[in-house]
């Protein structure tokens, strides 16, 4: 069993009176552990895909099963659930909430999960020093640097220790050098075992992966190495 | 997420935009403080009016001359128009009826009064030694009007405690000789202070005997006879032996109207009770505006934070989590809105009282109950469609717009 399976999916737009294929009869498999990068020019359905591994979109048809279990038909409630436990997203432009601490953002799955004040104090303090930050957990979004910000999303991402980690241009706001840093941290993660998957159009970040999946035109086709 | 959580978070967010969340805690604020000095204004006005009628006494049955009939024309308005004098023997009658415990004759007129040089326009009543135990008023100084025949016009006078300052200072009023109109009357008592009841002045009067008022007035009919009844339960059986009384000594006509203390005071309290409800209704309509903003504000507030939501989501957070935390922030707003309303509204019902202290203005308990009340539920109400609303986002539309 793999961790991700996709069969058979398809994903329609409808733009005005055009219909836009996002996603044809994709098929694939991404193992436990994996490093995977999907990429392929802007427009070409990659984000499509990886809003729909992430549970934020719906597939028109097929079937996308996680960790074995089909995830499609679930309700609303049980797909808000799995994105918290199962699920870490990390986004471009952070995302995170200005008016709330370092350690506030970094806490917010736990705060929806209902854990206790007390073990969600300790696994904070944990998750910020896991990526270096330690001294920031009072500071706001707007006092800290892009990289600082995007480490701070990235240990929210993994605070709840999730399945699979979704990248979507992670580096696309940063400069060549706190990308890389950044881009480091991602991949210490994945060495330590969580899944990675990255969504990047920079063939540099993409040549680092162990899988490319490229997408054009909504057709997946799969490349190892 | 559980409760003290939501409460935080939502309460961050509404702190988080402060010129927002102050507008709308002042619309309901307003709202609110409206209600509450409007309605203590209007009750308060109530209250006055119902304690000067009850000061009156609850077992007075008021005769008064002339028949208030409403109706068309007919054959009887061109025959018998004209009502009869309300005489002192019509009031010497009432006194033998059962249910009957005191009767006084009144007879009103505005007259002049002159003491060595000064003089002044006053108002005379003409009445009976009756009177000061039906109105409850109590002496200063000397006695009232002797108890005699009420026909027999001696020259005595009560004076009011106000007009005697005026008309004698410092000097010793009982015993004086004061003129009222053509007559020499000699002050034989001081009301003490009471105030106002039934539209007289009390401590601006000048009391004589109702014959000599009549003289004075050259007058024969009363203006009013007041009767107290022995028993309030049986007051409107009273009231009817009254009226059968006086209509067979009127030859068959019934020329006069009489009427309760009760229904006197039911009718302002009535008047005055709607006039407080319709200004509240006024002052509700500010609520209501106020819960329109609290929608409007709420709505904006969910566009501004489509991608907090979107992020909300992505992170695990269920529609009904988002709805409640949204749900939350409307309420919290609310809450403040009215609590702070509400000091103000009963800081302005002190002020008034300051100002005016004749005016009771408390706000009633209702009003009070049906402000916080409401400014709570639009606050509920208005703030479920944009709740609703920022729920039903789709995550990925939320996050896609930067």
């Amino acid at each position: 069993m793999s961790l991700i399976e996709l069969d058979a999916i398809t994903r329609t737009f409808t733009l005005g009176a055009a219909t836009v294929n996002a996603l044809r009869n994709i098929t694939v498999a991404i193992e436990a552990g994996e490093y995977v990068a999907i990429m392929g020019a802007s427009g070409s359905g990659k984000s499509t895909l990886l809003n729909l591994l992430g549970l934020l979109d719906h597939p028109d048809s097929g079937h996308y099963r996680l960790e074995g279990r089909d995830v499609t038909t679930l309700s609303a409630d049980e797909q808000a659930a799995l994105r918290r436990d199962r699920i870490g997203f990390v986004f471009q432009s952070f995302h995170l909430v200005p008016r709330l601490t370092a350690a506030e953002n970094v806490a917010l799955p736990l705060v929806l999960a209902g854990v206790a004040p007390e073990l969600r104090r300790q696994r904070v303090a944990e998750a910020l020093g896991k990526v270096g930050l330690s001294e920031r957990a009072d500071h706001r979004p707007d006092e800290l640097s892009g990289g600082q910000r995007q480490r701070i999303a990235i240990a929210r991402a993994t605070i709840m220790r999730p399945a699979v980690l979704l990248a979507d241009e992670p580096t696309g706001n940063l400069d060549r050098h706190t990308g890389a840093e950044v881009t480091e941290l991602l991949e210490a993660l994945n060495t330590a075992g969580a899944t990675l998957i990255i969504v990047t159009h920079d063939p540099a970040l993409g040549q680092r992966a162990r899988r490319r999946l490229m997408m054009e035109d909504g057709v997946l086709s799969d490349e190892r190495g | 997420m559980n409760f003290t959580d939501t409460l935080r978070f939502a309460a961050r967010a509404a702190l988080g935009h402060r010129l927002r969340a102050g507008l709308l805690v002042v619309a309901i604020a307003i709202g609110v403080a409206a209600v509450v000095v409007l309605t203590a204004l209007g009750d308060g006005a109530r209250r006055y009016v119902v304690d000067e009628f009850s000061a009156l006494g609850a077992n007075l049955v008021i005769v008064l001359p002339g028949r208030n009939a409403t109706g068309g024309v007919n054959v009887g308005s061109f025959v018998t128009n004209t009502p009869r004098d309300l005489t002192i023997d019509d009031a010497a009658a009432l006194t033998r009826r059962p249910g009957v415990r005191l009767v006084t004759p009144i007879i009103v007129g505005n007259s002049e009064i002159a003491v060595g040089g000064r003089l002044r326009q006053v108002v005379i009543a003409g009445t009976s030694a009756e009177f000061t135990a039906i109105r409850h008023l109590s002496l200063a100084q000397g006695r009232f009007l002797p108890a005699e025949d009420w026909h027999r016009a001696s020259a005595v006078a009560v004076i009011g405690a106000t007009l005697r300052n005026e008309m004698f200072g410092n000097e010793a009023a009982l015993g004086r000789m004061i003129r009222v109109g053509d007559r020499r009357l000699r002050v034989i008592g001081v009301l003490a202070p009471a105030g106002r009841g039934l539209g007289m002045d009390s401590d601006e009067l000048v009391i004589v005997p109702v014959a000599t008022a009549q003289a004075i007035f050259n007058s024969n009919t009363l203006f009013r006879i007041l009767v107290e009844a022995r028993d309030h339960d049986a007051l409107s059986a009273t009231r009817d032996q009254i009226s059968a009384l006086i209509k067979n000594r009127h030859g068959g006509d019934l020329d006069v109207t009489v009427i309760t203390q009760d229904a006197v005071l039911a009718t302002f309290d009535r008047v005055l009770g709607a006039l407080t409800l319709a200004v509240a209704g006024i002052a509700a309509i500010s609520l209501g505006v106020s819960g329109i903003l609290v929608m409007n504000v709420m709505l904006v507030a969910v566009t501004q934070r489509h991608t907090e939501i979107g992020l909300l989501k992505a992170l695990g957070a269920s529609p009904r989590t988002i709805e409640r935390i949204f749900l939350t922030e409307a309420t919290l707003l609310s809450v403040a809105g009215a609590s702070i309303g509400y000091g103000c509204g009963q800081l302005g019902a002190c002020a008034i009282r300051l100002v005016k202290p004749v005016l009771p203005a408390w706000p009633p308990t209702w009003a009070v109950a049906a402000a916080l009340g409401m400014a709570l539920a639009s606050g509920l109400i208005f703030g479920v469609l944009p709740a609703r609303r920022a729920a039903a986002l789709d995550p990925v539309l939320a996050l896609s717009r930067h």
